[in-house]
């Protein structure tokens, strides 16, 4: 599995730590409840198919990326800085 | 038909024509009192223990593929009650206590092989872990000892004992475990349950849950509709899809487990051996390979196959511990597909919806759980109330934050285990 890092270009999946569900981007209100909060935290979609998630490129440019990969086949669509998804509040 | 040695004795002599199919192949009825999502390790012996000790034989088990071509035949067969939290550690001893009549009980060899489990140690710090969890398990009933160095070397002669990075400082001893063969755990459920009347369908996915005013009445199926008031949803890697039938979402996440095995060899390894600063551990089987693994591979997955980093990781501890088998030849690896609860620890409750069970997050663990899995998912099942040694294994201790159960101590949060 290769990781094509907007900065750094095709790095092996070694240089990366995976950080879970991009739905960590989408922080809710502090106020929002118990289950809304449950939801954040714990519940998962968990799809065996396309997913978005969050990796870290700790051995490289230290960027979070927001990696759009097929759980099935370990196929990386598309790479994008988190900040990027962040700021165009995907 | 019961095995047994005067069984094996006259078809041997009379050319083996008396040996029967272990199991029926039945086509769905309408309705069950009761249906098992899962033909894998956890559906059949809840199947099982639903006919045994709960008298409902008016049940079936749905398998969308052929029963035990899950994790139940992908893992590294280990059997052990070494946990150290009050709700995993009345679970798995009760789990090691049925692993123990369970041959007798299924009248099946399942090959169960108590040759005891040796969990390294390398500082002060990681043998107070150990002393700590010895004390645990021995509180609990079970057995456990502390060994030194040389009580290891005694044990396991081969290992590299002068590796600098991490010097073996002794080990913690659990005579009891050991491993079993997992194929044929599975079989003598299937076998038991069967024979009790149960009905055993494969290639039979459940499409739907049907839900009428909040309580499950059946489900949908590649083979047609079937009713049922009570459903249980045992599928271990696929929790997630099945219970977005029945519109919920579950604290899971799915990942890969790698496993390998080497070639056939003559016994070396004596024990199950585990070298967790490495994130290694292994064992031999009775065919004579080297069975061993390490960590998942860390990112969610479905592949039932892992990439080259893990494995890489994993063989070089391998090589750092037992420098011997780095000879061995690599036969084949393989993945399974593991239900990482945020807690590590596992889920055998009720639904918000009546009827629906649920019986997930069995993390990298779940063969040794099999015989307790399906005796408490059977009883709750049956009765409607968790079973004593499996009263903590609440789906809503996420949510409320009472009674998370993190054996690794590291918080309740997913990708941490």
């Amino acid at each position: 599995m290769r990781i094509d890092c907007p900065l750094c270009g095709p790095r092996d999946r070694r240089e990366f730590t995976y950080q879970g569900d991009a739905l960590a981007l989408d922080r809710p209100d502090p106020e929002a409840g118990f289950g809304v909060w449950n939801d954040y935290l714990h519940n998962r979609d968990n799809p065996a198919g396309p997913t978005r998630e969050l990796w870290y490129h700790d051995s490289g440019c230290t960027a979070w990326l927001v990696v759009t990969r097929d759980t099935v086949t370990h196929e990386v669509h598309r790479v994008e800085l988190a900040r990027d998804v962040k700021e165009a509040g995907k | 038909m019961r095995f047994s040695a005067l069984k094996i004795l006259k078809e041997g002599l009379t050319g083996n024509r008396g040996w029967a199919p272990h199991w029926r192949d039945p086509a769905p009825k309408p309705e069950y009192d009761a249906v098992i999502i899962g033909g894998g390790g956890h559906g059949l012996s809840t199947a099982y223990y639903l006919a045994k000790n709960h008298g409902m034989t008016n049940i079936a088990v749905l398998e969308k593929g052929y029963l035990g071509g899950g994790n139940v035949g992908r893992n590294t067969t280990i059997v052990r009650a070494n946990y150290g939290l009050p709700g995993n550690s009345e679970f798995y001893s009760h789990s090691l206590e049925l692993w123990e009549g369970l041959e007798q009980d299924l009248n099946y060899n399942v090959m169960h092989s108590q040759r005891g489990i040796i969990n390294l140690f390398h500082s002060d710090g990681s043998r107070d872990a150990a002393a700590r969890r010895a004390n645990a398990m021995v509180n609990q009933g079970d057995d456990a000892i502390l060994l030194d160095r040389d009580g290891v070397r005694k044990l396991l002669p081969y290992l590299n004992y002068d590796q600098e990075r991490f010097p073996i400082r002794g080990g913690l001893y659990h005579p009891r475990g050991g491993t079993a063969r997992h194929d044929a755990v599975a079989w003598g459920y299937a076998r038991g349950a069967d024979q009790r009347g149960v009905d055993l369908i494969q290639n039979c996915e459940v499409t739907g849950i049907d839900i009428e005013a909040g309580k499950v009445v059946g489900v949908q199926t590649s083979r047609g509709v079937i009713k049922a008031r009570k459903v249980g949803m045992v599928v271990a890697g696929r929790s997630g899809q099945v219970a977005a039938m029945a519109g919920m979402r579950l604290p899971i996440e799915s990942h890969v487990l790698q496993a390998f095995v080497t070639e056939g060899l003559k016994p070396c390894v004596d024990h199950v051996v585990t070298f967790g600063m490495g994130h290694f551990y292994i064992s031999q089987s009775d065919k004579g390979g080297l069975v061993f693994g390490g960590d998942i591979d860390f990112y969610a997955s479905y592949a039932q196959r892992g990439n080259l980093p893990t494995a890489e990781h994993v063989i070089e501890a391998g090589v750092t511990l037992m420098p011997m088998i780095g000879k061995a030849k690599l036969l084949r690896s393989w993945g399974g597909i593991m239900d990482m609860s945020p807690d590590g620890s596992p889920i055998i409750d009720r639904t918000d919806i009546d009827g629906l069970f649920v019986n997930t997050g069995w993390c990298y663990g779940g063969f040794k759980a099999v015989p307790a899995s399906g005796w408490c998912m059977a009883h709750l099942m049956a009765t409607g109330q968790p079973h004593e040694v499996a009263t903590r294994y609440r789906l809503d201790r996420f949510e409320t934050g009472r009674g998370l159960m993190d054996e690794e101590g590291t918080g309740a949060q997913h990708n941490l285990h």
